[in-house]
């Protein structure tokens, strides 16, 4: 499951003390593959991904319409960025829609995931329903979720109790809830996977202790299950972070960073630079702006959360 | 396990079963019936008519071959994931060289570039090598940002393979290349099934590179087709639905027969 991801870390490599080893013998030394086999990929890699990562840094000083060839400006798209009302207000924007992402899916996946680890027949078959979102693509569900809140004909226009006109697309606050709401229902599901998989993964003499002592249901929840969830929370708000910072298809199919641009978040900004308004620099800068920001707060949470020093939750169990 | 019923959390679990099942329902009834019934008798009520137009409907709007094309893209990424990730893992876990480990960390650091981050980059690059509006411009790249996660997910299996074994096969004087064919790939299938579901997941899925890189409808990708319809043909809820459903069918299809392999998967999507 993702532990891997993040368990895989430090132990993964060639490990760090080999080279303090005695020298290997013979029968050790003997099939070992060399650097060589890892070269296409890296080479691959290098060409395909690691490149244009230092084009987008070199781009970001440059002007380019897409057509004739690039040039360099300095600091210019910089400058031009910070004095940019709509990218100032597009870096709260992102900001608020990842934070209300980790808010609101943080505490009901944690909930969903400890109820489906546990054994009921019953809690296997929801699970399976509670899959399904996970089975569509990012641009299926928006596509979904405008078909079913469009303001004509789709569930606003039957409960107008509820949504008032039925154009949830048409004011700032209520286009943002659609897309925190359809974050929430789109990625709720993984997120509850990984808690349901560490929740299992809590060793079953920790409860049969706090039984003994007394511990009521919720006692044992705030006490046990959530301090033992605490690796796994840290990676799946990693995720919900990063995956915040870089949220597109749904704002693109969704609201087109509308009404005006009370929608348009950093990535969608960017995407609307270069490819609509055909200004590729200052495209870049935002990406280039995106990586060291979705790069910084990933560290931050390692760091603030003691992640880096890798406390086992298992302390105290054996 | 002898537990009192947990009557809070099954409440909760109920309401987010209405959540996640409502729209499910709502998209399921409104492709099987006519568009004038959903107009009218509104996207949660009961269908008074049934219809299969909505699919085929799909097909004559060219999402033929559209699946075509994301079938190409998807085989082609999967095809050079298996080729270059299984000796990049084999290197990674048996290679003690510092190059190998110098390769790794680029690939550690691959894992945080999300694909948002090069896509104007990629514009250029694919421009100047003429893969503008060409599948193998959609392949290419998908397929490198494929490579550090699968990468991680098959060392992390192959790291599972006892020394032992590599041991015995180096007493009998095997060189890398057999060990390679004769140990760790078989021993490994896991992790090889892991990595193709999450590549083709990540293939079948793709909507930015496609959205950037190709224009015409005989490059057009489902997930764009998608996109495309949304845009031209909106007003036509149960049509779009209909694609919808069709998008999700070959996924559907591998959680029904290879569940695990596909959770894992997706648990390696989520990565990204």
């Amino acid at each position: 499951m993702t532990t891997q991801i993040t368990s895989a870390r430090p132990a993964a490599g060639p490990r760090k003390g080999a080279r303090r080893r005695p020298p290997a013998s013979n029968a050790t030394r003997v099939g070992r593959p060399s650097f060589a086999w890892a070269l296409p990929a890296a080479v691959f890699f290098a060409l395909f991904a690691i490149a244009p990562l230092v084009m987008v840094a070199v781009l970001s000083f440059m002007t380019w319409d897409g057509i004739s060839s690039p040039e360099f400006v300095g600091m210019d798209n910089w400058s031009r960025l910070m004095d940019d009302p709509v990218m100032l207000d597009s870096i709260w924007l992102t900001l608020l829609l990842t934070v209300l992402g980790v808010v609101i899916q943080t505490p009901l996946s944690v909930v969903l995931g400890v109820w489906a680890a546990g054994n009921q027949r019953n809690r296997a078959v929801l699970s399976v329903i509670y899959f399904i979102p996970l089975l569509l693509s990012a641009t299926a569900v928006s596509v979904l979720w405008r078909a079913l809140l469009d303001p004509n004909f789709g569930i606003p226009a039957e409960a107008t109790w509820l949504f008032g006109d039925g154009n949830l697309f048409g004011k700032q606050a209520t286009a943002i809830g659609v897309l925190a709401f359809v974050a929430t229902w789109q990625f709720t599901p993984f997120h509850t996977l990984i808690y349901q998989g560490a929740a299992r993964a809590v060793p079953e003499v920790l409860y049969q202790a706090a039984e003994i002592d007394g511990a009521g249901r919720y006692r044992q929840f705030f006490h046990i299950t959530l301090p033992q969830l605490r690796n796994s929370m840290i990676t799946s708000m990693i995720l919900m972070v990063v995956g915040g910072l870089t949220t597109f298809e749904t704002v693109l199919i969704l609201t087109q960073g509308g009404p005006g641009t009370d929608t348009t978040i950093s990535a969608y900004y960017m995407y609307d630079k270069a490819f609509q308004s055909f200004d590729f620099g200052i495209g870049a800068a935002i990406a280039l702006a995106l990586v060291v920001a979705a790069t910084i707060i990933s560290l931050i949470v390692v760091r603030v959360s003691g992640y880096d020093k890798m406390r086992s939750t298992m302390e105290g169990v054996s | 396990m002898r537990r009192r019923p947990n009557y809070l959390a099954g409440a909760g679990s109920l309401v987010w079963l209405f959540v996640v099942g409502l729209p499910l329902y709502v998209m399921l009834a409104a492709t099987l019936r006519t568009r004038q019934d959903y107009a009218e008798n509104g996207p949660v009520s009961i269908p008074d008519s049934f219809t299969l137009d909505n699919y085929t409907g799909a097909f004559d709007s060219g999402f033929g071959q559209y699946f075509l094309n994301t079938l190409v893209v998807t085989a082609c990424v999967i095809g050079i994931v298996l080729l270059l990730v299984p000796p990049l893992a084999y290197a990674i876990v048996r290679s003690r060289g510092r190059t190998t480990s110098a390769i790794f960390r680029l690939f550690l650091l691959g894992l945080a570039i999300p694909a948002q981050a090069v896509i104007v980059p990629m514009f250029y690059l694919i421009s100047e090598a003429g893969l503008y509006d060409n599948l193998l411009g959609v392949i290419l790249p998908t397929a490198a940002f494929c490579l550090p996660m699968s990468a991680l997910i098959l060392s992390g299996a192959m790291r599972d393979i006892s020394p032992e074994l590599y041991e015995a096969m180096a007493m009998d004087g095997a060189s890398p290349m057999r060990m390679f064919f004769q140990l760790v790939m078989p021993l490994s299938r896991g992790g090889l099934s892991t990595i193709v579901v999450f590549s083709a997941l990540q293939a079948w899925n793709g909507f930015l590179f496609p959205l950037v890189l190709t224009q015409s409808d005989s490059t057009k990708v489902v997930t764009l087709g998608l996109y495309n319809f949304q845009t031209e043909h909106g007003i036509d809820i149960p049509g779009l639905l209909g694609a919808v459903v069709l998008s999700m069918v070959p996924i559907l299809l591998v959680y029904l027969f290879a569940r695990r392999a596909l959770v894992r998967g997706l648990m390696g999507v989520g990565g990204k």
